[in-house]
């Protein structure tokens, strides 16, 4: 396996969240607008991407039978460091994320790559593999975060700078927006909808290779 | 907030599953029979109840007495890892029927947000002891009901007319938004019309 297919296959082909479907919680909890979208993505990046390296440095130190445990005080580690400086450097971020940001350690994405790649691949590896799939991670959020505040608020929110107010509003929507979208049940049906268009999607792909 | 309020706060308004999202991959996992939908929500009942008791103690006694409340997200985790080994080994030991219809689900519990999340919910939102325990319980009956109540649904979309890209998860999801959509009439204003906030 090349550097660049370890990098890559997180955006597409094993994407944590459409095909894999790890890590629900966060991904449907904090989407409701694309600022929280990015906040969350770029966490669970920054401690896919240290506890991905961390392991893969330890894992001919770490005895197999209590792996998981050590594997677990790694990961809820930098948790706490991400937790510490979204509290300091952008306390909105942090408020808006509430419950969702300690569960990155529950986060089955984090632990699965630590298990399933990390511990068993040298340190660039598993530190490519944490870069793509975090990057697949906060693009899926960016995507059902970005359909559900176009749809349920009329506008999108990033953050604030200079001149910017950080809301981009979207002129018909912005008047009538459809609130579903941006509480739970919304969340509910879109995950529904954009997974059966990928499942579709796939189909259709393997279809055409049997034709090839 | 009173107890009662507590009760139905965690089981009708903010539902686990249908209105905060925790505990959604065993939700979706573990809901395709209606027999291991219930041995899962007794699994998580158990185990929310006597975590929210032990996390509120750990950090009651523990952490804040000597300020390292930063500590509380690796104490938790480690608390519910060792916490699920001990409630496995103690199952297995006293009641093998029990450990029989729990046992394969206990393992998957350490990792799921579910129980990490009502630990901290029941810190952030300042419970105390009884408070903590009814919270844990009551958040883990709604899982209970919300799990079994999809795989009863699954059960009759097994044979249903499904179109093949939305087959399995997919119509999953969407069965439970319209749950969902159904328990958005449970909300804050319930608790207040009845007096209990």
């Amino acid at each position: 396996m090349s550097h660049k297919y370890e990098l890559t296959k997180g955006i597409f082909k094993e994407n944590p969240v459409f095909i894999i479907m790890l890590g629900m919680c966060p991904t449907l909890g904090v989407t409701t607008q694309v600022s929280n979208a990015i906040g969350m993505g770029g966490s669970v990046l920054f401690v896919l991407l240290c506890s991905n390296i961390m392991i893969s440095l330890l894992r001919k130190v770490i005895p197999d039978s209590i792996r998981i445990p050590a594997y677990i005080v790694i990961i809820a580690s930098f948790v706490t460091i991400v937790e510490m400086v979204l509290h300091a450097f952008v306390p909105s971020v942090f408020d808006a994320l509430g419950v969702y940001l300690p569960l990155i350690v529950v986060n089955c994405i984090i632990l699965g790559r630590a298990e399933a790649f990390a511990n068993k691949n040298t340190v660039l590896d598993s530190a490519l593999d944490a870069i793509g799939m975090g990057i697949g991670f906060t693009l899926s959020l960016i995507l059902i975060a970005s359909i559900r505040e176009v749809f349920g608020a009329g506008q999108i929110t990033l953050f604030a700078m200079g001149n910017f107010s950080g809301v981009i509003k979207i002129p018909v929507l912005n008047g009538y927006p459809i609130r579903i979208m941006t509480l739970a049940p919304g969340a509910l049906l879109l995950m529904g909808f954009l997974k059966a268009f990928f499942e579709f999607n796939t189909a259709r792909k393997a279809k055409k290779e049997a034709k090839v | 907030m009173s107890y009662l309020g507590i009760v139905i706060t965690y089981v009708f308004v903010s539902n686990f599953i249908l209105v905060q999202f925790l505990g959604l991959c065993p939700f979706i996992g573990v809901s395709k029979n209606s027999e291991s939908a219930i041995g899962m929500g007794l699994a998580v009942t158990f185990v929310t109840s006597v975590a929210s008791v032990v996390c509120y103690m750990v950090y009651t006694f523990l952490l804040a007495p000597f300020a390292l409340e930063y500590l509380r997200t690796v104490a938790f985790i480690l608390v519910i890892a060792a916490l699920v080994q001990l409630v496995e080994m103690v199952i297995r030991k006293m009641s093998p029927s029990l450990y029989k219809a729990l046992g394969i689900f206990l393992p998957l519990i350490t990792t799921n947000c579910a129980v990490l999340g009502i630990a901290i919910i029941n810190i952030d939102e300042g419970y105390n002891l009884l408070g903590s325990f009814l919270a844990g319980f009551s958040a883990g009956l709604g899982f209970t009901m919300a799990i079994v109540l999809m795989s009863n649904i699954r059960e009759k979309l097994d044979t249903a007319p499904v179109r093949k890209a939305f087959k399995g998860v997919p119509i999953a999801f969407i069965s439970a938004g319209l749950m969902a959509l159904a328990f958005m009439a449970f909300d804050k204003g319930l608790l207040t019309n009845l007096g209990l906030v």
